[in-house]
């Protein structure tokens, strides 16, 4: 991250996600725990700056967490700003 | 004009400007010092006038008087520091020349240069605002006294203290650069809003004291928009919400100094001009790519300006209460929210909502519960007007609640 | 809160490049606000995207082993996870097919 944040790529240093979780489903359907329709769960999210997605992809490559069998996600954002 | 209007008028207009010159001469350390020299100016004015007449250009000759005695002050002190005491340094001084410059262009500068300096966050709200209409609205004492509440030791206590702090701080007479000026200007823009509605919601039974303080407020605001720099999108939205605000300004009280409330106003004593000039101001301040809370607030006082379409109004009344709760939280824009929810899906709902917000320390929150159920549970809605009467403390509201208190207590034995 | 639902297609924006908000969406967030309780409004996730696992394999598209995908999140305040789960309970994600809304805790990371 202390590479990213020099280059100024960072746009956020980053929010970790917890263990204990909820998830809801239509008609109210409360399961305990994270989303867990799949075995892997969201540990965190991080905010960068780049021209474009394929940039990004670079960027995300030098994630940790793909040392540790991991996997990274990398979306395009849209503000919920205001109108 | 007479004489006797002359000069407390010259006062008003003139002390804020030459005060402000000087300032930025003598330095923020001796902001009194040039309270004092442009008060001397006016005292021989009295002095002079009474006896010599009125000067040809009565304001070019306190001008002149003021920069006479800003001048021979300057020169004292450079050889006072010179052979005495290093320590107390003038801003500007030099052997050869000193030139206070009272053109038009230095004036309007200087005076933004102050009300960046006053509008500190290092000095308390109330502070700011005694500050600005002592420096930037020419103020006496006692005027800012009645405007506060308050007595004339404490108004003193409270100026001499945050000058004090400024002095400290080493607060720099001048405009933020071009990085500093947004994050420096919210906080002048909260002091003059605070300003504003020192006027607006007053419990000061002063009708034209209050108006002279919106106004006062408007003008600043107004200023802010005439420098290239300080002219930003935010500025001009507030200046709009202020035009939408003092719009009503006739018809919120009546003869006898009560409050009226919006849905019982007089729709005829708006004041259309400044309806106009509040929907142009928010027309041009619809540039740039942020929206600040005054803009949302702007928009919204826009809206309670119109009455030909209900529903298409309050849905985009709640609309623009969403967007601005979502940019920042405040507690009335929460309630107010709640009641234009009322208005779009009824009152059932919004009791819902309004209770969500848990606000019960706030007397306008058992204000609106009680207008809320006034239609669903009489009982329920006079226990929260008792409720409300007993949290608020300010007498126009007490006697708006006790209205509302006995309206409700008529319809329920009838 | 993670959103989730299926695939939703074209995301609509306003003239300024934001996300255009639904009713449904602004009164639920706004009544959220209204209550002091929301902490950012967050952001939506967009059609793009890149998926990487180890060894660096790189799959196009958002990441979906199953068919939701995650589509926003928001940040929320609550006193305790029961807190947040009344707040979720109103969620427009959950009129959407497929829709489902996570509630997660934030452990905040130092810059």
């Amino acid at each position: 991250m202390g590479n990213m944040a020099s280059k100024g790529q960072l746009a956020n240093s980053g929010t970790r996600l917890g263990g204990d979780g909820k998830a809801i489903k239509p008609s109210n359907v409360v399961t305990n725990g994270p989303y867990a329709e799949i075995k892997e769960m969201i540990t965190g999210i991080i905010v960068v700056k780049a021209g474009d997605i394929n940039e990004a992809t670079e960027i995300a490559k030098g994630c940790p967490i793909l040392n540790a069998g991991g996997s990274v996600e990398v979306r395009n954002i849209i503000p919920i700003g205001a109108n | 004009m007479q004489e006797k209007e002359l000069i407390p008028y010259l006062y008003r207009t003139e002390f804020r400007k030459i005060t402000a010159v000087l300032c930025r001469s003598l330095g923020i350390e001796h902001i009194s010092i040039a309270e004092d020299l442009v008060g001397d100016t006016f005292l021989l004015a009295a002095e002079t006038w009474g006896l010599k007449g009125i000067p040809q250009n009565p304001a070019a000759w306190l001008y002149t008087v003021a920069k006479n005695k800003a001048k021979d002050l300057l020169k004292r002190n450079t050889l006072f520091s010179q052979k005495i005491s290093p320590q107390i340094q003038y801003a500007t001084y030099d052997k050869n020349e000193i030139e206070i410059d009272l053109s038009v262009q230095n004036i309007q500068d200087s005076q933004l240069q102050m009300m960046f300096a006053i509008c500190y966050p290092g000095i308390p709200p109330e502070a700011q605002i005694g500050l600005s209409l002592r420096i930037l609205c020419s103020f006496s004492i006692d005027e800012i006294a009645d405007a506060f509440l308050t007595n004339k030791e404490t108004i003193n206590k409270r100026l001499y203290r945050a000058k004090e702090k400024l002095k400290q701080d080493n607060v720099k007479i001048e405009l933020p650069s071009e990085n500093e000026i947004d994050k420096r200007i919210e906080n002048v823009l909260t002091t003059l809003y605070l300003l504003f509605n020192e006027g607006y919601y007053s419990s000061n039974n002063n009708a034209v004291l209050r108006k002279d303080l919106c106004l006062e407020a408007m003008r600043l605001t107004h200023m802010l928009t005439e420098n290239e720099t300080t002219n930003k999108p935010a500025v001009t939205a507030l200046l709009a919400l202020m035009c939408f605000h003092a719009s009503r300004f006739e018809a919120r009280v009546d003869s006898d100094g009560e409050l009226i409330l919006y849905e019982d106003q007089d729709i005829s004593l708006w004041n259309r001009e400044l309806i106009l000039q509040g929907e142009r101001y928010l027309n041009k301040a619809s540039t740039g790519d942020y929206l600040s809370k005054y803009h949302w607030e702007a928009a919204i006082a826009y809206w309670h300006t119109t009455t030909n379409n209900e529903k298409q109004k309050w849905e985009k009344i709640l609309s623009l209460y969403n967007q601005l709760l979502i940019t920042e939280y405040s507690p009335i824009a929460a309630l107010n929210r709640t009641y234009a929810l009322s208005k779009v899906y009824g009152n059932e709902e919004a009791i819902v909502e309004a209770e969500k917000l848990k606000l019960d320390n706030n007397h306008l929150y058992h204000c609106l519960l009680g207008e809320l159920y006034s239609e669903v549970d009489i009982q329920k809605a006079i226990e929260h007007l008792l409720q409300a009467l007993k949290i608020s403390r300010v007498a126009a509201d007490k006697k708006v609640i006790k209205n509302k208190i006995s309206k409700l207590g008529k319809l329920k034995n009838v | 809160m993670i959103y989730r639902s299926e695939p939703m297609g074209e995301i609509k924006l306003t003239p300024e490049g934001n996300l255009e908000i639904s009713k449904e969406w602004e009164n639920w967030m706004g009544g959220i606000a209204a209550q002091n309780k929301l902490v950012s409004p967050g952001m939506r996730l967009g059609n793009e995207g890149r998926t990487v696992k180890p060894g660096n394999i790189v799959t196009n598209g958002p990441y979906a082993e199953v068919k939701e995908i995650v589509g926003g999140l928001s940040i929320f305040r609550a006193e305790s996870i029961e807190d947040a789960l009344e707040l979720a309970k109103s969620c427009p994600m959950l009129n959407v097919p497929d829709g489902s809304v996570e509630i997660r805790d934030i452990i905040q990371m130092n810059g």
